[in-house]
C-alpha cells in the first residue's frame, strides 16, 4: 500500500469538493473492497476522504418508496424490518453476499461500486485492460470459468460480483447521487456499464461524485420472492450463477413478474423480455422453463464456463419455482 | 551487510536482551519500515518535486486518534496506512488476534467494533477513532474464561489453533445476533471463518452448547 492522506469531512460538500478536485482521492466508507485493493496495489488513492461522519445511515419509508442511506450496512440493511417487510428479495440476496462480518462493514453504497474479482484484474502481473488500459484480457483466452456470458467484449468478460446489486436492478431502484454540478438520480440498470473499449470505467459515476441513497420504489413483491445463488460452497463464496426472482400472483397465475441474473455479466443483468413472457401466465414448471430459454438468449460462453449456459436456466427454474411456493 | 542486520542477531542464544520472538517481531518491524520507505516512490518523489519538507510530512503525518481497547481507553498516534489488525498486533502487542490472509478471507482476525464483529484486517485503525474494541484478549473475566472458551476446550473446537481466536470473536457475536437456533444457521452465520484443520464439526457443538446452556455471552 502507497502512503496516502487521511481526511474525515464532517459536510458533504467538503467531501465531494475533495475527490472532484484531485485526481487521486478517493472516497472510502466500508473499506471492504477498496482496503484489499489497495494491499495489493490495484488501486492507489493518495488521498482518502472518509464519509463516516456523513449522515447518510438512515433506512426510512417515504412517499412511494423505501430511502436506504449509502452507509447503510449490508447487515443492518439485511435485517432492517421495513426491507424484510417491503422488500424481502434485497434481505434474501444481501444475507447470500460475503460473511456476517463483512455484511457488518461494508455499505450499502460501496456494494453498489465494489470492483469485480476476476483473477486477471486482481494479478498485477498478467495484462487486464480494466486495471491497465490496453494491456489486454487474460481471461479471454485464459481461466475464464467465473466470467460472463452476456454482454461482454473482447476487451473485457469479467463480471460484477454483488449480490445485493442483482436485487436491487430487478426491483428498479434508483440510485442518488451527488456531485460538484449538484444531485441527480440513475435508474439502476443504467449504473453500471457493459465493458466495450473502456473495461476501466465500470460505473457511469462522474469524478466527484457520491452515493447518498438507494431509493427502491413500491412494488407488489412482497411474498413470493427467491434469490438464488449457485456458488463452489455453500456459504461464503462469489456466485458462479444467481438468480433473484419475484412473482406477483394470483391464485396460481403470474400477474407479473421480476428476474434478474448475477455473475454472468459485467453488470447485474436484468431479464425484461423473460418478466414479459410471464406475465399473464400459470405458474407451472412449464411456464418458468419456457422463461428461462427466453433470458438465455444471446449468451455465449467461452472455454471454462461452458457450464453456465446449463446452470443458468436451471438456476432460473429453480428460483422461480422457489418464489411460487414461498409462504 | 552491516552487523545490524547480521540474521545471527535473531537467534534466541543472541545476548541482545531480547527473546527470539521479540528479536523476530522488531526485525519484522524494521524490515517493514525499510520496505514502505522502498515502497514510497510516487507519492514522495512527486512531493520532492514541489515542496519537499512540508509534502513529505503531510505524507507520513500521523492521525491521532482514541480507541477503548478490551475497556480500556487509549490515545494513539497511527500512520494512516496501518490497519486495526497491525496496530492491535504490532504496537500494542496483543498478538491474540490472528493474521490468517490479510485479505478479508479467513476471519482469523475478527474482532468486535462497537460490539459487532468485523474484520481487523481490512479497517484502517484511523477509520475505527472513538470506538470500543474488543479482542480475545478481552473476553475472560480475570482467570475465568468466558464460556465460549471453555466450551471450545471442551469439545476440542480446534487442533492448530490459529483460526480459534477469530472463531470464538464470531462463535460470541453469532449467539449475540440471534443466529444460532440450528446447526445449519450456525454454519451459515459462521462461515467466513475458514479452519484449515476442519474442526468444523466440533465449533458448532461448543456453540450449541454455549446456545443452550443459558450461558449470558
Amino acid at each position: 500500500m502507497i502512503p496516502f492522506q487521511y481526511v474525515k469531512p464532517s459536510k458533504q460538500k467538503a467531501a465531494i469538493d475533495t475527490v472532484a478536485k484531485d485526481d487521486t482521492a478517493m472516497f472510502i466508507a466500508g473499506g471492504t473492497n477498496l482496503v484489499d485493493l489497495m494491499k495489493r496495489g490495484i488501486m492507489n488513492p493518495e488521498k482518502l476522504v472518509d464519509i463516516n461522519k456523513l449522515p447518510l445511515r438512515k433506512i426510512e419509508k417515504e412517499d412511494g418508496h423505501v430511502r436506504i442511506g449509502a452507509l447503510a450496512l449490508n447487515g443492518a440493511v439485511a435485517e432492517d424490518k421495513l426491507i424484510l417487510e417491503k422488500h424481502p428479495l434485497l434481505s434474501q440476496a444481501l444475507n447470500a453476499g460475503a460473511s456476517a462480518q463483512l455484511r457488518n462493514m461494508a455499505t450499502v453504497g460501496g456494494n453498489i461500486m465494489q470492483r469485480t474479482r476476476c483473477n486477471y484484474f486482481y494479478d498485477t502481473n498478467l495484462p487486464c485492460n480494466k486495471r491497465e488500459p490496453g494491456s489486454g484480457c487474460g481471461a479471454l483466452q485464459g481461466f475464464n470459468r467465473m466470467h460472463a456470458i452476456f454482454g461482454h467484449s473482447d476487451k473485457c468478460i469479467a463480471v460484477n460480483p454483488s449480490d445485493m446489486n442483482v436485487a436491487l436492478v430487478a426491483l428498479d431502484a434508483v440510485v442518488l447521487v451527488s456531485g460538484p454540478k449538484g444531485d441527480r438520480r440513475i435508474p439502476f440498470a443504467e449504473f453500471h456499464r457493459l465493458p466495450g473499449d473502456t473495461p476501466q470505467i465500470h460505473t457511469n459515476l462522474q469524478k466527484g461524485e457520491l452515493i447518498t441513497a438507494v431509493d427502491i420504489p413500491e412494488h407488489p413483491y412482497t411474498k413470493h420472492v427467491n434469490y438464488l445463488k449457485v456458488r463452489d460452497r455453500t456459504s461464503y463464496a462469489f456466485a458462479l450463477v444467481s438468480v433473484a426472482a419475484a412473482l406477483d400472483l394470483d391464485g396460481s397465475n403470474i400477474k407479473s413478474a421480476r428476474l434478474a441474473m448475477g455473475g454472468v455479466a459485467h453488470k447485474p443483468w436484468r431479464l425484461q423480455e423473460a418478466e414479459q413472457f410471464l406475465a399473464g401466465k400459470p405458474a407451472t414448471e412449464a411456464s418458468f422453463r419456457q422463461a428461462a430459454e427466453i433470458a438465455m438468449r444471446g449468451a455465449k460462453a467461452f472455454e471454462h464456463n461452458q457450464f453456465k449456459l446449463k446452470l443458468g436456466p436451471n438456476t432460473i427454474v429453480q428460483a422461480l419455482k422457489n418464489a411460487a411456493a414461498a409462504v | 551487510m552491516s552487523k545490524d542486520h547480521s540474521p545471527d542477531q535473531f537467534l534466541p542464544e543472541n545476548e541482545g536482551g531480547q527473546s527470539h520472538s521479540d528479536a523476530r517481531r522488531t526485525f519484522l518491524k524494521q524490515s517493514s519500515i525499510l520496505t514502505a520507505l522502498a515502497l514510497t516512490p510516487t507519492a514522495a518523489i512527486k512531493a520532492a518535486e514541489l515542496k519537499f519538507e512540508e509534502k513529505v510530512a503531510a505524507v507520513f503525518e500521523k492521525v491521532n486518534i482514541t480507541l477503548d481497547i478490551n475497556g480500556k481507553k487509549q490515545k494513539l498516534a497511527v500512520e494512516p496506512r496501518t490497519t486495526l489488525l497491525d496496530l492491535l498486533r504490532e504496537q500494542l502487542n496483543l498478538t491474540g488476534t490472528k493474521k490468517g490472509c490479510d485479505y478479508g478471507q479467513c476471519g482469523a482476525c475478527t474482532v468486535h467494533v462497537d460490539g459487532q464483529r468485523v474484520l481487523s484486517c481490512l479497517t484502517l485503525a484511523a477509520m475505527a477513532d472513538g470506538k470500543d474494541i474488543t479482542t480475545i484478549e478481552g473476553l475472560a473475566n480475570g482467570d475465568k474464561l468466558h464460556p465460549m472458551q471453555e466450551a471450545f476446550i471442551k469439545h476440542d473446537g480446534f487442533q492448530c489453533g490459529y483460526c480459534t481466536p477469530g472463531q470464538i470473536m464470531s462463535a460470541v457475536a453469532c449467539i449475540r445476533e440471534g443466529h444460532a437456533d440450528s446447526d445449519e444457521e450456525i454454519r451459515e452465520y459462521m462461515s467466513g471463518n475458514l479452519c484449515r484443520c476442519g474442526a468444523y464439526p466440533n465449533i458448532v457443538n461448543a456453540i450449541k452448547e454455549v446456545k443452550n446452556g443459558g450461558h449470558k455471552v
